[in-house]
């Protein structure tokens, strides 16, 4: 997924709708273009807005899939409040935003701006771009296939366990992902590894619209990477910054195919996450109106994380325009 | 294209030895990022030594052992056991047809939003940009028991459908934004020409657009290529199933020991693997033209 955001990242027009709305056309001209939005809307309503308004339907009810839905109120609200695993699920996410959006930003940032600022001009920009290919690699894989190959390299006769061995650390052998102890650091682990790449592309090709100069001049007065780093590089990459923060954290908060590859929410929920748990309430037991339960919540928390980002964004925004 | 090559400037007052430290600093950061760039690439080594490996070479010598033999049945056996052409055309079929549609609703819709500037458009790019957020968990289930009752489960037309309308929400969302400034000049002359709206719009405004196009075309059927959740519930049997769902659904099979998994992880993501290398040029220019815009 990561790929798209980097057009919208890169893109001035994506994050600044025109705030003017010229009305000089007449409305008559203006209707015969509904016509070519009828197609899109009609699928749009079929395909996004009646499903989302049958599982908010059925978060009201108790329904087993077959037969009629019986209508319950908000029983199914009530039952997630008491329910632990849906807690679980929801602190593993704030771990899942650790791994997915604080440490891949944070390194991502470091690792960009090393990558444009010392290698790329200390020493040959295919060098760069090469090692930018090397993290970049695992966002184009199908992440559920990746996570089927850690999974085995996680296993407790996989390949992790024979390097300790190998290096002379065999005490540390240890079933990674059957511990529950370990499992969520080691899922963590391969989240950071998948995501990292994303942000680096987008900083990199953030960092490239930064006027050269202002690097040169900063050199040439003695500035040091550290001084560049945060006079320079995080300041002028700021909104390319919020975007990669928000399409991560929303992607952490839905992230489901990682889960179900490497660990299916076990060992005892230790990595249960939401959007796995909405799917085997659905699916495995059957519990259509509780899982619609999870799935508005989870929808919920989603469009509450997204307004509030592109509100400080556009805030940030604001103040920057001020000075 | 902005990496200027010139040499870094050479101050005069820089301190001599301030510019030893720096030369060999800079040496140390390259091994710094190479090392992490090779541990980046470790489990694809791993991947390659065992995807080669007999079974029983895998149990006497273990995952970093070098094998004895060059080994190709695991890749074979699941070849053939996966019926993997078909999976592959399968992968192709959707990502292939969402690209190709959901880049032409995008632009329909786009049209109307972007230069027909329809009443509230701003809400309803705001709706697309939103339900490009929306956790599929929110719409799976209705969907399911739908395709269910109109015949349409299990069936890669389903998986098509879904997937044009939540991509073109993205495609949408960025092409309104992108045709809100395009030159009305340009439209304008081709009305007086008499053009009608159908024509500038393929006649005037998807040339322009093309290299835009283009892009969200490859991320389109990327995208979709990778997909899990919906193709996991909708396609459930060998004659529909995607790569990725077809090698999730084997996952604690018998027939799956460590060379077997190995091997069909491996041929799993050289597709993946080949769009990056042929598509990374067309991908860094439109972002580049993206960034230019």
């Amino acid at each position: 997924m990561a790929v798209s955001e980097t057009v919208a990242a890169t893109s001035p027009t994506a994050t600044t709708p025109t705030p003017r709305k010229p009305r000089r056309a007449p409305r008559g001209r203006n209707a015969a273009y509904w016509l070519y939005l009828l197609p899109g809307a009609v699928l749009f309503v079929l395909v996004i807005g009646a499903p989302l308004v049958g599982t908010v339907y059925l978060s009201l009810t108790k329904w087993s899939g077959i037969g009629d839905p019986t209508f319950v109120g908000f029983d199914n609200y009530q039952r997630l409040l008491h329910d632990d695993v849906f807690w679980a699920s929801f602190r593993n996410t704030v771990a899942m935003i650790v791994a997915m959006v604080v440490v891949p930003t944070v390194l991502g940032l470091l690792l960009a701006s090393v990558l444009f600022d010392v290698i790329g001009r200390r020493f040959k920009p295919r060098t760069a771009a090469a090692l930018r290919a090397a993290f970049y690699l695992p966002q184009v894989l199908p992440v559920v296939v990746a996570g089927i190959v850690w999974g085995w390299i996680l296993r407790p006769d996989g390949a992790f366990n024979s390097l300790l061995d190998a290096v002379g650390l065999g005490a540390l052998r240890h079933d990674w992902l059957g511990d529950p102890g370990t499992a969520l650091p080691a899922v963590m682990a391969v989240m950071i590894w998948v995501q990292i790449g994303y942000p680096v592309v987008v900083f990199m090709a953030a960092l490239q619209r930064v006027d050269p100069e202002l690097y040169e001049a900063a050199e040439v007065d003695g500035a040091n990477w550290l001084h560049r780093f945060r006079a320079i590089t995080l300041p002028q990459i700021r909104p390319e910054t919020f975007v990669v923060a928000l399409t991560c954290t929303i992607a952490a908060l839905k992230v489901f195919g990682p889960i179900f590859a490497l660990t299916r929410g076990g060992p005892e929920n230790a990595t249960n996450v939401p959007s796995y748990f909405a799917y085997y309430t659905f699916f495995k037991k059957l519990q259509v109106g509780y899982g619609s339960a999870i799935s508005t919540v989870l929808t919920l928390i989603i469009v509450v994380v997204a307004v509030v980002f592109i509100w400080m964004q556009a805030r940030s925004e604001r103040r920057n325009r001020g000075f | 294209m902005a990496v200027t090559l010139t040499p870094a400037p050479v101050p005069v007052h820089r301190p001599v030895r301030d510019r030893h430290h720096r030369g060999v600093s800079r040496w140390v950061v390259l091994v710094l990022v190479t090392v992490g760039a090779l541990v980046m690439l470790v489990p694809f080594a791993f991947m390659l030594l065992n995807a080669f490996k007999s079974p029983g070479d895998y149990s006497s010598g273990g995952p970093l052992s070098w094998p004895t033999e060059f080994y190709t049945k695991g890749l074979r056996t699941y070849w053939t056991e996966v019926n993997f052409p078909l999976k592959l055309w399968n992968s192709a079929l959707i990502a292939g047809s969402v690209a190709v549609l959901g880049v032409v609703v995008s632009l329909l819709n786009a049209y109307a939003l972007g230069i027909g500037r329809v009443r509230g458009r701003l809400w309803i790019v705001g709706l697309f940009l939103l339900a490009n957020m929306l956790p599929q968990e929110a719409l799976i289930y209705p969907l399911y028991y739908v395709a269910k009752e109109v015949g349409l489960y299990n069936t890669r037309l389903a998986v098509i459908i879904i997937f044009t309308v939540i991509q073109s929400a993205f495609g949408t969302y960025l092409l309104a934004s992108v045709l809100g400034t395009f030159p009305r000049s340009l439209l304008e002359a081709a009305a007086l020409d008499g053009a009608g709206k159908w024509t500038v719009l393929w006649r005037v405004v998807f040339p322009n657009l093309r290299p835009t196009l283009a892009v969200l075309l490859i991320f389109f059927f990327i995208w979709t290529w990778n997909e899990f959740l919906i193709p996991l519930v909708m396609l459930i049997d060998n004659q529909t199933q995607t790569i990725p769902v077809a090698l999730a659904s084997l996952q604690g099979d018998r027939l799956m020991d460590a060379p077997t998994t190995n091997a069909g992880a491996l041929i799993s993501l050289v597709p993946a693997i080949l769009f990056f290398l042929i598509f990374q040029r067309t991908l860094a220019r439109g972002i580049t033209a993206g960034a230019e815009k």
